[in-house]
């Protein structure tokens, strides 16, 4: 109301946000986070253009991890299963997203998803997301890490035409390097690329056909599987209230007397909104 | 295509902060586009301009303000120009974009209050 007067007259005023438009699915993101670390299960969002050879990366690994490791996929695709049908063929169980018109995925689409899926008994959980260079680097999914691949038929200029995605990336996987042979691509212009605009480029080539870079890419997952706490038979279950600091993206680790280990997103005050039951 | 559904969120999020303080109307907004956020502002503005019909946004114009992605060293602080490699090379160290740069932040909603 008017002060002035008390005339009922009504006045504008600046309201202050300074918060992220995607905060909500930030929030949604680090739900999923919490359950992926809570039951030990190594998530991974897997982006790249369509053809990059997403779905042929998963067919091998399935193969190199055959008989050790129990991995898990979903798919999300704007119209069809395929790619989920593939995988299921190649012995990953695995799930169709099927996103309409939309271009990525999003942290509530993931969580949907996770409802009716075995996701528990991973050991490793792909999302792999819609083809598309651009939409899905901005979308955080809940995964401990992102891994893009970029196949060296898309061209020496692809790491500085999408700097989003790369500078998004934990790892790049340099796809189809058997094909270089036949290609006026070089590779070293492609990593030059890649430093112009990734902090802390990591760059595996690899080919899913021949086997080349194959030991270094499951390496690199078993790297970062060990990192995960393990959730033996019998461990408590932690429960995590939410409300972390909305900026948050980060995971830490900290072990406790009893030995158990938990991973935190960062960001949070000792007192301040979060709790876990054990 | 994603500005499309970032409008959606933006336009929730004004108007739940509008009835949170019973504004009776939204005058203006403004957005902050980080160079590496992953939006084009043409695209987030005709977004804006198409969605807003019907909602609370309906009269109110979006202000949006550019902020270039700008890397430098977290050690000795010497800015990485644009295009070369991310990294220090006398810190060994690799770069950091300042604030903002990769974000896209609602900042400001003037609204009519009682």
């Amino acid at each position: 109301m008017c002060a002035t007067c008390g005339c009922g007259d009504t006045k504008l005023v600046p309201v202050e946000v300074h918060e992220k438009i995607l905060a909500g699915n930030d929030r949604a993101a680090r739900h999923n986070r919490e359950h992926f670390v809570e039951q030990g299960v190594l998530a991974l969002n897997l982006m790249g253009s369509p053809g990059a050879g997403k779905t042929a990366l998963l067919e091998a690994t399935a193969r190199g991890f055959r008989g050790r490791w129990r991995l898990g996929a979903v798919s999300g695709d704007l119209a069809t299963d395929n790619d989920a049908r593939r995988l299921e063929a190649a012995g990953i169980p695995s799930r169709a997203i099927t996103t309409g018109q939309g271009c990525h995925l999003d942290a509530e689409l993931v969580h949907h998803a996770l409802h009716d899926f075995p996701w528990r008994e991973l050991d490793v959980f792909f999302i792999e997301n819609v083809g598309n260079l651009v939409c899905p680097a901005i979308y955080d999914l809940g995964q401990a890490a992102n891994v893009v691949a970029l196949s060296v038929t898309e061209g020496e200029d692809k790491p500085l035409k999408y700097p989003v995605m790369f500078k998004a990336a934990d790892l790049v996987l340099l796809t189809k390097c058997d094909l270089l042979p036949h290609l006026d691509v070089r590779v070293d212009t492609i990593l030059d690329g890649l430093r112009r605009v990734m902090p802390r480029p990591q760059v595996i080539q690899l080919s899913a056909r021949s086997g080349l870079g194959m030991a270094e890419w499951m390496g690199w997952l078993e790297e970062r599987r060990a990192q995960v706490p393990r959730r033996s038979a019998g461990a408590p279950v932690h429960t995590h209230a939410h409300g972390h600091d909305p900026h948050s993206h980060h995971a830490h680790e900290h072990r406790h007397e009893d030995g158990t280990v938990h991973t935190h997103a960062h960001g949070h005050g000792p007192s301040a909104g979060h709790g876990h039951e054990h | 295509m994603h500005e499309y559904s970032l409008i959606q969120s933006l336009v929730s999020r004004v108007e739940a902060e509008a009835s949170a303080r019973r504004a009776t109307a939204v005058h203006r907004l403004v957005v902050s586009v980080g160079e590496l956020s992953g939006v084009d502002p043409e695209l987030f503005q005709t977004a804006y301009d198409t969605f807003r019909a019907g909602t609370l946004c309906e009269a109110a114009p979006l202000e949006l303000r550019r902020v270039p992605a700008r890397w430098s060293c977290p050690g000795c602080g010497r800015e990485i120009p644009r295009g070369e490699v991310l990294a220090c090379e006398a810190c060994h160290l690799p770069a950091r974009v300042a604030p903002g740069g990769d974000d896209i932040l609602l900042e400001t909603i003037e609204m009519e209050v009682p």
